[in-house]
């Protein structure tokens, strides 16, 4: 067993055992594809754009796996808040060892989440076009997962408590979702909100899945898609273990 | 000689300073630590005692001074120094919602306690601390005492060289009290582990300790065995010897206004890092 194992596992045994977390979080995925899906299925339809459901699953599945990644930066608050962060900062290991930990294990739940979720859009109606390019989905669910769990984590470095983290879930994560062109196509949009859009790094993942899953027309196109996700990803890495290397307790 | 004497210290402090902002929590503290020796730092609450714990333990960078322990400097060195040592916090440091035995695997795997070894060592240490019939709870299910215990294991797992314990019986009733000195003192004896605490309470850095540093607003006022320092200052016990140096008592609750200021200063301008 090495270090990067062992954080991983904890995060993971932490996860599976606040069950009351696991529901909680499928109430707000849930009442979106509701109230979004069924509300707005109507005018959908008679704008000529299709069944709803099918467009709004994949963003609802990204936007589940956001908010579960970008909690992980919690979880490091509580950790420093009771102490445990202590445990591991005089530990003989690499700071980068346990942030990489942290970070797959932060975002295997993210991912854990959104296969929850999917499972969820399933029951609400939800219908993949090609089983075969579902692998293809998980690997972009896991990307977005990876990148917005170092983004959490990283910021989660830089802050000693949680009323700055409620600062930047307001302010950074809500429009990084509402933008995303996750609720809505992104043809269309004023000029403006294209260039908001394409400056989103969930755009490319929610248009990565939909592509993946509904067999969409890809905005960017998938290979962008993949290529934003993955050197993005790797930023964040570097920077999110660059910061976690300067905490003090 | 001389050559021997040097290596026979395991830590050496000289100059060390640690401010926050304006407020200096160390002011210039030296001090050496014998290979193999139980150390006392004793101080009243917000002497710079945990502070100065910090920065031997490299969780905070000493504004000056330095540091050399077990032959590693902090400030270059930092896996060295990490696994010289084991650590018991002064505030928990357990993770709550694993089991007291997923917590002693967690730091196993840290500090790499050989595979075959791990179970047992977990086993004979959990079973010290009287814990092993709870092995598989969650430690948010333990009462204070048991975490305590339970810190004390995990601190003593991977065998350290120098171990640091800060305020380790604050909270703990008297059998356990003594009952963690006496393993304590026994791994002392047969492995040679130093061990450095800090207390407030004087009967026990009298007791335990070989020596002792007497801290004070940051600054070593006294240094020497528990007799040394009654000697010293015409004392019959420690408590009077400590009121002659500093001019006040230990105790917390007769701390002065100033003192809990210089506290609350503390708290806050260290968390700000």
């Amino acid at each position: 067993m090495n270090v990067i194992y062992i954080m991983w596992l904890r995060q993971l045994k932490k996860y599976f055992r606040s069950k009351s977390r696991i529901i909680g979080s499928l109430g707000q995925p849930l009442l979106f594809l509701l109230a979004f899906g069924f509300g707005f299925g109507a005018i959908f339809k008679k704008a000529g754009a299709g069944n709803y459901i099918q467009f709004l699953a994949p963003g609802i599945i990204i936007m589940s796996v956001l908010f579960t990644a970008i909690f992980s930066g919690i979880d490091l608050i509580w950790d420093r808040q009771f102490g445990f962060l202590k445990e591991t900062m005089v530990a003989p290991v690499s700071r980068l060892q346990i942030m990489l930990g942290k970070t797959l294990g932060g975002a295997t739940v993210a991912a854990i989440q959104g296969v929850i979720v999917f499972v969820l859009t399933i029951i609400v109606g939800f219908r993949p076009h090609d089983l075969i390019l579902l692998p293809v989905g998980a690997v972009v669910v896991f990307l977005v997962a990876l990148l917005f769990t170092s983004l959490g984590i990283g910021l989660a470095s830089t802050m000693e408590d949680m009323q700055g983290f409620q600062l930047i879930m307001n302010f950074l994560v809500m429009p990084i979702f509402f933008l995303s062109g996750a609720l809505f196509p992104l043809e269309g949009l004023p000029k403006v909100m294209n260039v908001i859009a394409a400056l989103d790094p969930l755009s490319y993942g929610v248009d990565g899945l939909r592509f993946a899953f509904i067999g969409a027309q890809s905005v960017f196109g998938f290979t962008t898609d993949m290529l934003v996700l993955v050197i993005l990803t790797t930023v964040l890495l570097a920077l999110g273990s660059k910061l976690f290397e300067r905490i003090q307790a | 000689m001389n050559v021997i004497q040097a290596n026979d210290n395991i830590i050496t402090v000289s100059g060390l300073v640690k401010k926050f902002d304006d407020f200096t929590a160390v002011d210039g503290i030296s001090f050496e630590v014998k290979k193999g020796e139980i150390f006392a730092f004793l101080g009243p609450n917000g002497a710079g005692k945990s502070t100065t714990i910090k920065m031997l333990t490299t969780l905070l960078h000493p504004t000056s001074g330095q540091i050399i322990l077990n032959g590693f400097n902090p400030s270059h060195d930092k896996d060295g120094v990490r696994k010289s040592l084991g650590i018991v916090f002064q505030d928990p440091s357990l993770d709550d919602d694993l089991t007291a035995f997923e917590n002693m695997q967690f730091h196993a795997v840290c500090y790499k306690v050989p595979t075959d070894i791990r179970s047992s060592r977990i086993e004979e240490l959990l079973k010290f601390v009287e814990l092993w019939n709870r092995k598989n709870d969650l430690v948010k299910t333990f009462s204070g005492g048991m975490k305590r215990r339970l810190e004390i294991a995990r601190g003593l797992l991977h065998h350290p060289t120098v171990l640091f314990l800060d305020e380790p019986t604050l909270g703990l009733d008297p059998q356990t009290r003594n009952h963690m000195w006496s393993y304590v003192r026994d791994i002392n004896k047969k492995e040679g582990m130093t061990v450095f605490f800090t207390t407030h309470y004087m009967e026990e850095a009298d007791r335990v300790a070989e020596r002792i540093a007497v801290i004070d607003h940051g600054k070593i006022i006294a240094m020497g065995t528990g007799d040394e320092l009654k000697k010293q200052t015409n004392s019959g016990t420690l408590e009077d010897a400590f009121l002659s140096l500093t001019g006040h008592v230990i105790r917390e609750e007769e701390a002065t206004g100033l003192d809990r200021m210089r506290r609350m200063g503390q708290m806050w301008r260290g968390k700000r890092r």
